[in-house]
């Protein structure tokens, strides 16, 4: 029951809601990195929220299916092809065993995932199915998929729900080449000068083809610290810090050139004095931006984040309804 | 009336609540900052998802969901307040003798493909340039130096498994180097590496920024569990194990390995009580107490 890896792709790894409760060791929360659109293809297919899929990057796999399989292609725009005919995405789809699937050229962001009904059955280590290469846990063998791996997927499930065949337009995510990322201020954000601040507030920021799971790095005009002592054992730089934990979604800026946002496979601390943090319900759209997306930083308060954090629980809670 | 001393709190985003117990390092707010995590974590509050205790610092994840930001901020400034109220700091922990191949070829291989651009001294080698700027003779004082006294696991984290290592002497007599101009894409796993004032050693290959002076020879991280030290979890150490670095030679390093490959290896290890206030007294003499743990073992 499953399919076979005729051709990996970039970089595609198994993912689900990731692996929470262990960054206190270093180990990152991992996760397919938009959630929103992974979750989309676990409901057109039947599953439950917590069944791993496949993300894809930039160039998919090629795969033959090994027995009769339900499938849904979200997140990222791109051509879906079975036994070569072009396939919709945001639609659940039946294949048979033998039938072939593979990408033609992505048109927007750069993740998109393959949802499979039973889920992409790899064992669980600690707690998750999440491939975490650096630490070769989760996922095939603890890396991505590799040409001639024969991926199972798990039993029949029923998750109590009627069959959705198809996302409404509204409810598809958007990927857009100019992005409001929502951020709350904070951790060393007193570190910056008053200019540095206005400047990574009011300035355009664009994403450089340096991103990836672990983080997003974006060019500007830079920012500026202010002149201070630096404290024992932080370093010279005024961007160093003591090394501390890093939130996910935390915004550094080494030297005060180009900001970096952590994302799911971030390193779990470090040296770099992070100034913002991107509110938990701007994650996934962080993870739709392709390289050369302009992006600006929006201030929110905690409350402003906590309300935009319960409109995405409301439309996730009536999307699996 | 003296002045009350409280640690600084901040949002990382709708999740995360950081507390800052001070900018600079020290060993008191070290322990601040881990004291405060075991007594939030034996609180079992429900929405707490994670507890990451860090050098001078503590980073916190919460499900917003289920718990209250400002209760949360309340009861983690109750426990700072209980934690600094205590009469004394002691640590039941462990120290562990972790046997190094100082010098080796490994990270010198690696030191010398990351010269130009990465690095500040584009001659000899990283401990050549520790040794300098730390104003020893040579590499040999800086290595002595090194192993001479024991180390504080201060914080885990970076990635899976990677301790920050803090020296147990006075601030004016710890080795400081500063890291790379530019992080290398590359570092051999397990390296012994050094940035600022902290030691570390790399769990597994990859990018850093530290400089190298050595190999450990038996692994930190083995997520397929098969070391006997590993039984229960993939990562060995925890913030506050004591570390003692040995340095070996390469006979000493290729033995172990063969331990590892045997599966036989297991770390030479003891249980202690580790006392801030006896430590900061009497560095020295503290030190030695300690390493004498490990006689016989």
């Amino acid at each position: 029951m499953g399919f076979d890896i005729i051709e990996p792709g970039l970089s595609t790894t198994v993912q689900d809601q990731g692996r929470i409760g262990y960054y206190r060791y270093g180990i990152p929360q991992g996760g397919s990195m938009d959630q929103y659109s992974a979750s989309l293809g676990n409901r057109l297919v039947g599953n439950t929220h917590k069944e791993a899929v496949l993300e894809c990057t930039y160039i998919g796999p090629r795969i033959k299916m090994t027995s009769d399989v339900i499938i849904a292609v979200t997140g990222a725009p791109v051509d879906v092809f079975v036994n070569g005919d072009s396939v919709p995405q945001y639609e659940r789809l039946s294949l048979k065993s033998g039938d072939e699937l593979k990408f033609g050229v992505i048109k927007g962001g750069t993740k998109y995932f393959i949802a499979v009904h039973g889920g992409i059955d790899v064992p669980e280590v600690l707690g998750s199915r999440s491939t975490y290469p650096i630490g070769s846990i989760g996922g095939v063998n603890g890396r991505a998929i590799a040409a001639g791996d024969s991926i199972s997927i798990g039993k029949k499930i029923d998750n109590g729900l009627s069959v959705l065949q198809s996302i409404p337009e509204a409810d598809r995510p958007v990927f857009s080449p100019t992005v409001n990322v929502r951020v709350m201020l904070g951790l060393y954000n007193h570190n910056l000068s008053d200019k540095g601040l206005k400047k990574f507030l009011d300035e355009e920021w664009t994403l450089t083809p340096i991103a990836d799971r672990m983080g997003l790095r974006y060019s500007g005009p830079g920012v500026e610290w202010k002149k201070r002592e630096q404290p024992f054992g932080a370093g010279q730089d005024p961007s160093n810090i003591v090394d501390a934990g890093y939130a996910v979604g935390s915004i550094q800026i080494p030297g005060g050139t180009q900001p970096i946002i952590l994302h799911r496979d971030a390193v779990s601390g470090g040296g770099y004095a992070m100034v913002a943090t991107v509110i938990s319900a701007d994650m996934d759209l962080v993870a739709r931006s392709a390289p050369g997306t302009k992006t600006r930083f929006v201030s929110v308060t905690m409350d402003e984040a906590l309300a935009a954090r319960r409109e995405m629980t409301a439309r996730d809670a009536r999307i699996w309804s | 009336m003296t002045k009350t001393v409280e640690a600084r709190y901040t949002w990382g985003g709708d999740e995360f609540l950081f507390v800052e117990i001070t900018e600079g390092m020290s060993l008191e707010s070290n322990f601040i900052s881990n004291s405060i995590a075991n007594a939030l974590e034996s609180k079992n509050l429900s929405g707490l998802v994670d507890i990451c205790p860090a050098n001078a610092s503590l980073l916190i994840r919460f499900n917003p969901d289920v718990m209250n930001y400002q209760e949360l901020e309340k009861t983690v400034r109750a426990l700072e307040q209980d934690v600094r109220a205590s009469a004394r700091q002691v640590l039941n922990t462990r120290i562990i003798e972790i046997p190094v191949w100082y010098n080796d070829p490994y990270t010198n291989e690696t030191g010398s493909r990351f010269r130009e651009g990465y690095h500040q001294r584009p001659d000899g080698n990283d401990l050549d340039y520790a040794a300098e700027v730390n104003g020893l003779a040579d590499a040999a004082e800086f290595i002595k130096r090194h192993h001479e006294s024991p180390w504080l696991v201060s914080m885990v984290g970076f990635v899976a498994g990677l301790p920050f290592l803090y020296q147990l002497v006075d601030q004016k007599h710890q080795l400081q180097v500063p890291k790379y101009l530019s992080p290398r894409t590359d570092t051999p796993a397990l390296t012994i590496g050094h940035g600022g004032c902290f030691s570390c050693i790399y769990s597994v290959r990859g990018a850093g920024g530290y400089q190298m002076f050595g190999v450990a020879a038996a692994p930190i991280y083995d997520p397929t569990q098969k070391l006997k030290d590993f039984k229960d979890f993939m990562v060995f150490f925890n913030p506050g194990d004591i570390v003692k670095f040995t340095p070996v030679d390469e006979p000493e390093y290729r033995r172990i390995q063969k331990e590892v490959d045997a599966g036989t290896f297991v770390y030479r290890q003891a249980p202690i009580q580790f006392d801030v206030g006896a430590a900061l007294a009497d560095p020295e003499g503290y030190n030695k107490t300690m390493m004498e743990a490990l006689n016989g073992i």
